[in-house]
């Protein structure tokens, strides 16, 4: 993210809109628009998505993603740096962007009448980049300081790193979005360029309109907007690094004086959804509902917050979306005076119960009923419903897949949860991790 | 491009200079006022309930006391312990919030249309008949625990903490709200029972409500939720003296990254110059990148990813506080510069252009942050909360307007004084005093 909002945008639970009022085009220079209409408010959110994350840098170059998405608000070779920022705001509109493994989205909040002006500051800037030296230096310091503000000074921050680049042996999701600071110090010019002109077009990118739009008007603005600008010939085709089979359980401790409430948290390789393929994520979303959604009915919280007092926080933590192998995550933060071994046996054997004993009836209806419920909440806010579409259609899915994803979620089974639940919680593709303040108070 | 792109930003404005929706003031059969906006789209109402008051209501040696009353609402209420309650309210697919401030308590809340009875009849119990069973008491007195055990080492809450200690002293502000280590272990039943019978009382109450209701129906679904509240609470604390002078503090914490936070005192809501000195943020430190701290510490030195300065109007105090976080060996610089800039827009003020911009901002602006039904019922009850009318919504960008660059420059004069703008840095910054 360029800059920290003073609020957060809230992403609401899994669901999607009725079919009807999401319209999808493609131009001939192959880029994808997706109008998503609300006409509650007159306001229009306008989304541009490139199938570019930190996950598609080359080696050496962590962080260059990222990089690039702030050095787009350095100007073009007709607009001044920040000038961008200087006419959304005075639209009353705001504007930001951010970077993830598998794509870099930019995107404006302005009154719906404005959005021709937003497209063709976007377009421009897909084509036009230009920046100085002096914006590479300066603009280095600044990432520098987020990943201070991000990472340095936090160490759950810094053991999440840790894990996750335990957890993946061979794919880009081992390296962090922001970069690791080494490689960070060293980025250059070239190296953005080199990223800018490969990835930056438009059949690598997907255009998400939303709210008080007319698909038609959208369309013809798009055209006319980002029509002109050629397709990029060379774009490769997308294949990263795949994981290899993970055959044998990781374990590490991270020590940091500034963690005053030791945890632990457990990492497993799992599958993400795929493209007419989504029912093991489906099942995977309620198995991580069913151990850790609820701070009074999950697994983990029963057994380990009111059954006993060994915890003072317990979670399951799984999202799906995912361009190649995601991860499902638990973790556990014991009450003082009850050891991390003491919480992980516990932990595991909740775990262990769960699959010998099977799935409440009551409580799978109960969630069911959470996630019908959750496509109408859904719908208040349209930036969400923007947000889910871009991640989706830049992560390998399409818009059918979203639309169906509600149904698929509707039709999971016990068997199909429990299934899924003894694939995916294996030792050997997992990675458990002790966060302390000092070896010390594991004597 | 340049030019043709801000001609055109001319040709269109102005922009929608009013908010499109219909508030309708509502009183229940009862006496319990709200506004209400009605959007039947979505099979939905989201409510939100501030009442006054708030941890500045915690009695002498309970701090923490309002905080920890709050968090137990929703464990255990009428015949249900607190497995029994969440398991009736996630079979409705209801959402309740309960949050606690320095003056006010906020419950919020989101049910679906088809059971709506049922979910208020839920959120009724958890307001008007919480249990407080001594178990659920002594789990979330644990989690709350953690958390300030996780507080006490993280850099912006001990830059907080130790900020509000040495500008407020006793005053409740002096202190957070989730209370102090020794105040919440010694905290009993009987404390929770009195915090709640002071913070939930009906004649502090401000309601919001926006989504699939009538004005016919939200006046008995009010009466049924807080009708059997307390009509009157005790007295609220006067006035916080303001005890920091100019200067730093630095409280040294092995990290490297140095954050700190300054202030001095601020302007109270309803000063006849808020707006003023509303819009005077805005230029100097509150609107993103475009602000003229972002510009100088961020876009041209490259000394921090974000700095940005508010106006905090409490009910018993005003400041005016900023943020900013360096490594250890350049947070000096970044101060320095912050300190330049305050004194250069005391000194000389802001420019005609960059009034111009910043009402074009603010008014457009205003009109978008009406969008969900969440969004407005927050907007709702907060309005109340801070006194102003239904009309305000119209009216609130005339005022904006109705600013002139003689007054807010009088305003940055009046209000920015560089010699007392106080820094606590944590963290070990280098060459900062």
């Amino acid at each position: 993210m360029r800059f920290l909002a003073a609020l957060a945008v809230a992403l609401g639970l899994t669901s999607a809109l009725h079919a009807d009022e999401v319209t999808t085009t493609t131009l001939d220079n192959g880029l994808e628009v997706v109008v998503i209409e609300d006409h509650r408010a007159p306001v229009a959110v306008h989304m541009l998505w490139y199938r570019a994350g930190s996950a598609d840098e080359p080696p050496a170059s962590s962080g260059i993603a990222h990089f690039l998405e702030h050095l787009m608000f350095k100007g073009t070779e007709t607009m001044e740096p920040g000038e961008f920022g200087d006419i959304v705001a005075a639209q009353g509109g705001s504007d930001n962007a951010f970077t993830s493994y598998d794509y870099t989205a930019y995107f404006q909040r302005v009154a719906a009448d404005r959005l021709s002006l937003m497209m063709r500051l976007e377009a421009d800037r897909m084509t036009n980049l230009a920046v100085t030296e002096e914006d590479i230096t300066t603009e280095r310091g600044v990432i520098l300081e987020e990943r201070n503000q991000r990472v340095e000074n936090s160490p759950n921050a810094l053991a999440r790193e840790q894990m996750r680049a335990a957890q993946y042996l061979n794919h880009g999701y081992g390296v962090p979005i922001i970069g690791w600071k080494h490689e960070m110090e060293q980025l250059g010019m070239q190296d953005a360029l080199d990223f800018y002109d490969l990835y930056y077009s438009p059949n690598n990118a997907v255009l998400v309109v939303a709210g008080d739009v007319e698909p038609d008007e959208v369309v013809a603005l798009a055209r006319e907007n980002y029509g002109t600008i050629p397709r990029e010939p060379d774009l490769p085709e997308r294949a990263r690094p795949q994981e290899p089979p993970q055959s044998a359980a990781r374990r590490l401790v991270f020590e940091d004086p500034r963690v005053s409430q030791p945890y632990l948290t457990r990492s497993y390789l799992a599958p993400e959804r795929d493209s007419g393929a989504q029912d093991k994520a489906a099942a995977l979303t309620y198995l991580a509902e069913l151990l850790g959604g609820s701070s009074f009915n999950s697994t983990l919280a029963v057994a380990l917050q009111f059954d006993s007092q060994t915890a003072v926080y317990t979670s399951a933590y799984y999202s799906g979306r995912s361009l190649d192998d995601t991860t499902f995550g638990l973790t556990v933060v014991p009450e003082p005076g009850v050891t991390l071994q003491e919480a992980e046996d516990a932990m595991d054997a909740a775990i262990a119960e769960f699959l010998d004993t099977g799935i409440d009836a009551d409580r799978l209806e109960r969630l069911r009923t959470q996630l019908r419920a959750s496509q109408i909440y859904a719908r208040d806010n349209v930036q969400g419903l923007a947000r889910r579409y871009g991640a989706a259609l830049t992560q390998g899915l399409t818009v059918a897949d979203v639309q169906a994803w509600p149904e698929v979620l509707q039709s999971v089974t016990e068997e199909d949860i429990m299934a899924a639940a003894r694939e995916v919680l294996s030792r050997d593709r997992s990675v458990t991790g002790w966060v302390v303040p000092d070896r010390e108070v594991l004597q | 491009m340049k030019r043709l792109a801000l001609i055109l930003a001319l040709l269109l404005a102005p922009l929608t200079a009013r908010a499109e929706i219909d508030i309708e003031q509502v009183t229940s059969p009862g006496g319990i006022d709200a506004w209400l906006v009605a959007e039947p789209a979505i099979p939905f109402v989201a409510l939100e309930i501030i009442i006054d008051g708030g941890a500045t209501l915690d009695q002498p040696g309970k701090r923490g006391a309002t905080n920890l009353m709050m968090g137990l609402l929703e464990e255990g209420a009428g015949d249900m312990d607190a497995r029994q309650f969440q398991t009736a309210r996630e079979g409705l697919a209801a959402s309740f919030g309960f949050d606690t401030r320095d003056d006010s308590v906020v419950i919020t809340a989101r049910f679906l249309t088809e059971n709506r009875d049922a979910a208020v009849d839920l959120l009724r119990k958890a307001l008007t008949e919480p249990r407080f069973d001594q178990d659920a008491l002594d789990r979330v007195r644990g989690q709350v625990l953690s958390g300030i055990r996780s507080n006490a080492t993280d850099p912006n809450s001990i830059a907080g903490r130790t900020f509000d200690r040495e500008a407020f002293g006793d005053h409740p502000y002096g202190s957070p709200v989730s209370g102090t280590a020794e105040s919440v272990t010694g905290l009993t039943r009987d404390d929770i029972v009195t915090a709640h019978r002071n913070a939930l009382v009906r004649s502090r109450v401000h309601v919001g409500a926006a989504g699939d209701i009538t004005p016919s129906a939200l006046g008995p679904l009010l009466d049924d939720l807080l009708g059997n509240l307390p009509a009157e609470g005790p007295a609220r604390p006067g006035p916080a003296g303001f005890a920091l002078d100019g200067g730093t503090t630095v409280v040294d914490f092995e990290t490297p990254q140095s954050v700190a936070l300054f202030g001095h005192r601020g302007l109270a809501r309803d000063d006849e110059d808020f707006f003023a000195a509303y819009i005077l943020n805005e230029i100097l430190g509150g609107r993103g990148v475009q602000s003229r701290l972002m510009e100088e510490v961020r876009e041209k030195r490259g000394l921090t990813y974000g700095v940005s300065t508010y106006l905090v109007p409490k009910d018993h105090a005003a400041l005016y506080l900023g943020n900013v976080a360096s490594a250890n060996d350049r947070i000096a610089q970044a101060i320095a510069v912050i300190r330049d800039e305050w004194a250069r827009m005391a000194d000389e003020g802001v420019t005609a252009e960059e009034l111009a911009e910043a009402k074009t901002y603010l008014t457009g602006a205003y009109p978008l942050r009406f969008d969900g039904n969440a969004a407005i019922a927050g907007i709702l009850a907060g309005m109340q909360a801070t006194d102003l009318p239904p009309d305000y919504v119209e009216n609130r960008n005339g005022y904006i307007e109705a600013v002139t660059l003689e007054e807010i420059n009088r305003v940055a004069a009046e209000l920015l004084a560089p010699e007392a703008l106080h820094f606590v840095v944590v963290g070990q910054p280098e060459g900062v005093e």
